[in-house]
């Protein structure tokens, strides 16, 4: 029997969901080798009953962890999508500030309590409410990759993402170095899998894949200050999906 | 007949972000029925401060992945408005190029993938490809190109790269404009076919009439996608900058999305107000698709929004065409600018697929934002679907529950409402 694969979305801007439509006619042979039983972006038809969960989102509130943690307990295998599931991505922010004083700068004076729509906590990425098997990284996801993950899990194996970081696969696309264009970049610690794809429209790499385990980050550092990137600005690009993961 | 009815939608499918819909009446008399909107708050206008001018567009085109590119243009209006910085023409076309290209994208997943299947009776776009599987691949060649016009234009399907303040990090190539071009003129034939397979289940859009306030940008020059003053089908143009006296934004407590009203209790932001209030300056083929459905200025059935928006999928295949000529014929090529910062406040509002957006910065001497506000189609809407409901309810007392829920499910989806913007769900909730 095929594997039962039903998709979630949770607080983001379902940009990585439509990467999977914009798969046109490969979406039709992932089909082949799955069952989607809940998509809600895309179709009426939904069933709880589903052996691989994929997950877009960050969590941001107790409703919102009370629903991950039940399809938790019902998927076989749970893999996160995208940025804000995976890292918690431009969602955190926000965490910058108490919650409290968030709400007020978006809401001004309207009454929010006791208002559960409203009930927020600061961000968090989904394995830090339930396990995550696989992750499939990006802002948004490459839907190639999303199509190999995918074809990996269903067979039974088990999906590799890069170890190396995203400069190698520049080099190999002969790209000018942004840092010589003078824009700063992330490209030195962030995992591979775009094809480079910021920095090959000469725009520096913002991380949203996330950091190599293994990252450099004093090399990284270094070359920052060698381009005269003060520590702030250094932050600020560290921070944009990686929050406080950069910490100097 | 008199009956109890309890209709209830949570999660409503086939639309972007998490909204509910309750309908309960007792004895044939209508108690209660409301929209309700429960996506989980994100707080962009907060996030944004004191990050620098050259993110703010990078990190709100993440409020929606549907029409991130309309995020991000009117971001980089709104910052460059706040600094003073003036734009080429050449970048001016390249951005009306890349706004055709997201509302096509937008507009041919909505019209084919999430409001089809209502009206050829299917419950996903999935078993359409066993029943109408012609259909299917004229949505999907359209969504093909459409994609590939913001990847040529943007360096991205979803989330742009090329666009930046002031200009573009790299200008598209003669090449893959050209391309891209070629493709918008084989997908006009398809699109009017299209037009024809829809026009045959025309009688499954339902006959709703009820005078709302219409408000899109106008443009003296062209049907307004990028630029122009506020315009409203009740009268009167506003300048961009005086856009808090048209939204009026205001909290319902059943959402955690703001409300918007104008002149009326509600207005409707949308495909359908560009053609009510700018119909003359369509494209001659897009004209010809409304002609085929009978849709004229000034329509007050919200149902039509999805016809009106199959209107400017011609018209932006159309258009493109001669936005590539225009841009290649005056000399395509890199350009060199600089960002000088300033501090200032600078509103933007450009048309995405859903209606007028607004976005509004205070920038400070360094170049960090110090404050924002961002409005959103979805949001100027709620408060004329929950109109809408009102209206519609004690019409539908006599139908059968599944009929009811079907009603007010297709109302919301031809809003086409992107609630994960608008801060997400469909639920109709019959309690």
């Amino acid at each position: 029997m095929k594997p039962r694969v039903a998709i979630f979305d949770f607080a983001s801007c379902e940009g990585c969901e439509l990467q999977i439509v914009n798969l046109e006619e490969k979406l039709l042979d992932l089909i082949d080798i799955v069952d989607v039983v809940s998509f809600r972006e895309a179709m009426k038809e939904h069933s709880n009953d589903y052996d691989i969960a994929l997950i877009e989102g960050s969590i941001m509130r107790p409703m919102d962890e009370e629903r991950i943690k039940k399809i938790r307990e019902r998927a076989k295998v749970l893999i996160a999508i995208g940025a804000c599931a995976c890292l918690g991505g431009v969602n955190k922010l926000r965490n910058e500030w108490p919650v409290e004083e968030v709400k007020k700068e978006v809401y001004g004076d309207a009454p929010l309590e006791g208002n559960k729509f409203f009930d927020v906590f600061p961000t968090k990425a989904v394995d830090e409410v339930v396990k995550v098997d696989f992750y499939i990284p990006g802002c948004p996801i490459d839907r190639n990759e999303f199509a190999k993950v995918i074809t990996a899990v269903a067979l039974g194996r088990k999906p590799r993402l890069p170890t190396y970081p995203v400069c190698v696969e520049c080099k190999k696309r002969e790209n000018i170095c942004v840092f010589e264009l003078g824009q700063f970049c992330l490209g030195p610690i962030t995992r591979a899998g775009c094809n480079a794809i910021c920095p090959s429209f000469q725009d520096g790499c913002e991380g949203c894949r996330g950091f190599l385990d293994d990252a450099k980050m004093d090399a990284q550092k270094d070359v920052l200050r060698k381009y005269g990137v003060t520590v702030d600005q250094m932050m600020k690009k560290f921070n944009f999906y990686n929050y406080r993961k950069g910490v100097l | 007949m008199a009956s109890d009815l309890n209709v209830t939608v949570k999660h409503l499918t086939r639309v972007e972000g998490h909204g509910n819909i309750y309908f309960n009446a007792k004895a044939g008399k209508v108690e209660k029925v409301l929209w309700e909107v429960d996506e989980a708050p994100r707080f962009f206008e907060a996030m944004v401060r004191g990050k620098s001018y050259s993110y703010l567009s990078h990190i709100t085109s993440r409020i929606c992945g549907i029409c991130s590119i309309g995020h991000s243009l009117a971001s980089l209006k709104a910052t460059e408005a706040a600094m003073g910085v003036r734009i080429s023409e050449q970048t001016e076309l390249l951005r009306r190029l890349a706004l055709h290209g997201e509302n096509l994208q937008s507009h041919s997943l909505h019209v084919g993938y999430l409001a089809a299947p209502d009206l050829f009776g299917a419950p996903s776009v999935v078993p359409m490809v066993k029943t109408h599987l012609d259909a299917v691949g004229k949505i999907v060649a359209v969504h093909r190109l459409a994609n590939r016009l913001s990847d040529v234009t943007c360096g991205r399907t979803t989330h742009p790269i090329t666009l930046t303040v002031g200009g573009f990090t790299k200008v598209p190539s003669e090449e893959d404009l050209l391309s891209a071009k070629k493709e918008c003129e084989k997908n006009i034939e398809v699109t009017r076919s299209l037009a024809k397979d829809i026009l045959s289940v025309k009688d499954k859009i339902p006959d709703f009439w009820r005078e709302t306030e219409f408000i899109a940008l106008v443009n003296d020059k062209h049907y307004a996608f990028y630029d122009g003053k506020i315009g409203s089908t009740d009268g009167g143009t506003y300048p961009v900058s005086d856009y808090l006296k048209v939204t009026n934004e205001y909290f319902a407590p059943q959402s955690t999305a703001k409300y918007a009203k104008h002149k009326r209790a509600s207005y409707m932001a949308s495909a359908l107000s560009r053609l009510n209030l700018n119909y003359e300056q369509l494209t001659d083929g897009a004209k010809e698709v409304a002609e085929m459905f009978g849709l004229k200025p000034v329509c007050h059935n919200p149902y039509m929004n999805t016809i009106a928006q199959l209107v400017e999928i011609m018209h932006s295949l159309e258009d493109s065409i001669d936005l590539v000529d225009k841009v290649i014929g005056m000399g395509l090529e890199e350009e060199e600018f600089e960002v000088e910062v300033r501090p200032g406040r600078g509103v933007g509002a450009v048309e995405v697929p859903r209606g007028i957006l607004f976005h509004d910065y205070t920038i400070d001497e360094v170049g960090n934002c110090v404050k924002a506000n961002c409005i959103i189609p979805t949001n100027q809407n709620h408060g004329n679907i929950q109109q809408d409901m009102e209206a519609m309810a004690p019409k539908l007392v006599n139908m059968p529950e599944k009929d009811i829920e079907l009603r007010l499910e297709m109302l919301v989806r031809a809003y086409d409402p992107c609630i994960s913007c608008s801060t997400h769900y469909l639920k109709v909730n019959f309690i």
